[in-house]
């Protein structure tokens, strides 16, 4: 068997743009994962018990169920209830963005669990209500811990996004597919869709560090 | 100022306090001491609800602490002291004492600042306004925990053990503040183990055992003549 190395310097350009939309996928769940985690993760420990359960079942249902599973209710079920056709972009985003957003709230959960419960006691003591209190002096400090948890988050659902291939969406995954059904370069291209995917999760992983050790000395 | 009608709070199957009957007026300055798990730091958090009584009636300032709108009403002329500081570690110590004279009382951010700035004249931290708490010690933790209060303009200030967590030669410069407040006439109930402090600068002393007030009066007639066994019996073991 030989490796053809120019298989793999024809196709480079191609997989990176592949690799550009898997960032772009992945950027944009992470945000709105982040905005759901966040409010999930206060729900889940408010005191306003039907919030409460409603958070629980959300995280419940999304952690106890494949994503691949979740991205083919998004995209093939959804339509036949709303009767219309869902974009391949915004299906992968959302179901992406939702499924991080049950992971995101126990990471803030246990972040704002970790914080001294002085602190809410000293912001109700002030007068602050209770949404004062966690906006202004525990979310702010939660931050802080959940960093490098929220860092394995992102890894986790970059390399996740591949799943979105199954819907025809062309990040990096399907772009090597395709490559491959074309060209019939299995070893070459599935080599270098791996490589990619590691230069990309270690260099968030490095950032992450870098982060963590500038947040630590603020 | 303050005054609790049959308070009881439980916690499970322990009842903590068992009827509590008291009644603070303005400017006066109540010390409460008392072993520990006698109930006299759960006894002043109920004046806040930070600790919600199971049954009894709580009025501070003319609000009776029930529901959410009266408790934040109230929690806003009531400073609170904790044992452990509670300053908010992520913003400086100015930022600590303007938080909530900005968002509760909805001043500017100059009044609030020219406030705190004041107060920290007052407590001898002017220096410190660009601190953050960790960078300090425990006892200008505790003036700036004092400064922070105080900015709300309180009625009532409650003191929850405030030098208890502080190394011997730092109890002096907190309890050196609390006693010129009790000067300017500030109302303050105060949960201490410190007995030279509870003589000199309470009006009123309060042992509390087992949930229950076992005995009150003026401080010096309490200490040198105590009527109740069981104060005696304290006494006998601290003094």
């Amino acid at each position: 068997m030989s490796f053809n190395f120019d298989l793999v310097i024809q196709s480079f350009p191609l997989l990176l743009l592949g690799a550009g939309i898997t960032i772009k996928i992945t950027a944009l769940s992470v945000g709105l994962g982040m905005i759901i985690g966040m409010f999930v993760g206060i729900a889940r420990i408010s005191h306003v018990t039907p919030l409460r359960m409603l958070a629980a079942v959300y995280i419940d249902f999304l952690r106890g169920t494949p994503l691949l599973v979740q991205i083919f209710l998004i995209y093939f079920a959804l339509p036949l209830m709303l009767d219309q056709r869902v974009d391949p972009f915004v299906a992968a985003i959302t179901a992406c963005g939702i499924n991080s957003g049950a992971y995101v709230a126990e990471i803030f959960r246990a972040g704002i669990q970790a914080i001294d419960k002085g602190q809410m006691e000293a912001g109700r003591s002030l007068g602050m209500t209770w949404v004062q209190t966690m906006r202004y002096i525990i979310v702010p400090q939660a931050f802080k811990n959940i960093v490098p948890p929220l860092g394995n988050e992102f890894i986790a659902l970059l390399k996740d996004s591949s799943l979105v291939s199954v819907i025809g969406f062309e990040e990096l995954t399907r772009r090597g597919q395709l490559i491959i059904a074309r060209t019939y370069g299995s070893l070459e291209i599935w080599l270098s869709v791996a490589v990619i995917y590691l230069v990309m999760t270690l260099a968030i992983s490095r950032l992450v560090a870098y982060m963590e050790k500038r947040l630590k000395t603020s | 100022m303050i005054d609790i009608k049959d308070l009881r709070k439980s916690f499970e199957d322990h009842e903590v306090l068992k009827g509590i009957n008291l009644h603070i007026n303005p400017k006066e300055v109540v010390v409460i001491i008392g072993p520990s798990g006698s109930g006299k730091s759960t006894l002043l958090r109920c004046m806040n609800m930070l600790e919600e009584p199971t049954s009894g009636k709580v009025v501070v300032d003319g609000i009776e602490l029930n529901g959410e709108a009266n408790i934040n009403k109230a929690r806003e002329e009531i400073g609170m002291v904790f044992q452990r500081f509670n300053l908010f570690p992520h913003m400086t110590v100015l930022q600590n004492i303007t938080l909530a004279p900005m968002k509760v009382r909805k001043i500017s951010k100059e009044e609030a600042e020219k406030t705190a700035m004041e107060l920290l004249n007052q407590v001898g931290l002017a220096d410190k306004a660009g601190a953050y708490p960790p960078q300090l010690s425990g006892g200008q933790q505790q003036r700036v925990a004092i400064a922070r209060a105080l900015a709300m303009k309180p009625k009532v200030m409650l003191f929850d053990e405030p030098t208890s967590a502080l190394d011997p030669e730092m109890v002096k410069e907190v309890l050196d503040v609390m006693k010129s407040l009790a000067d300017k006439g500030m109302t303050m109930a105060i949960v201490t183990h410190e007995m030279g402090f509870a003589r000199e600068v309470g009006d009123r002393l309060l042992f509390v055992d087992e949930g229950q007030i076992i005995e009150q009066g003026p401080p010096k007639e309490v200490f040198d003549n105590p009527k109740e066994e069981r104060t005696r019996l304290f006494f006998s073991k601290i003094l």
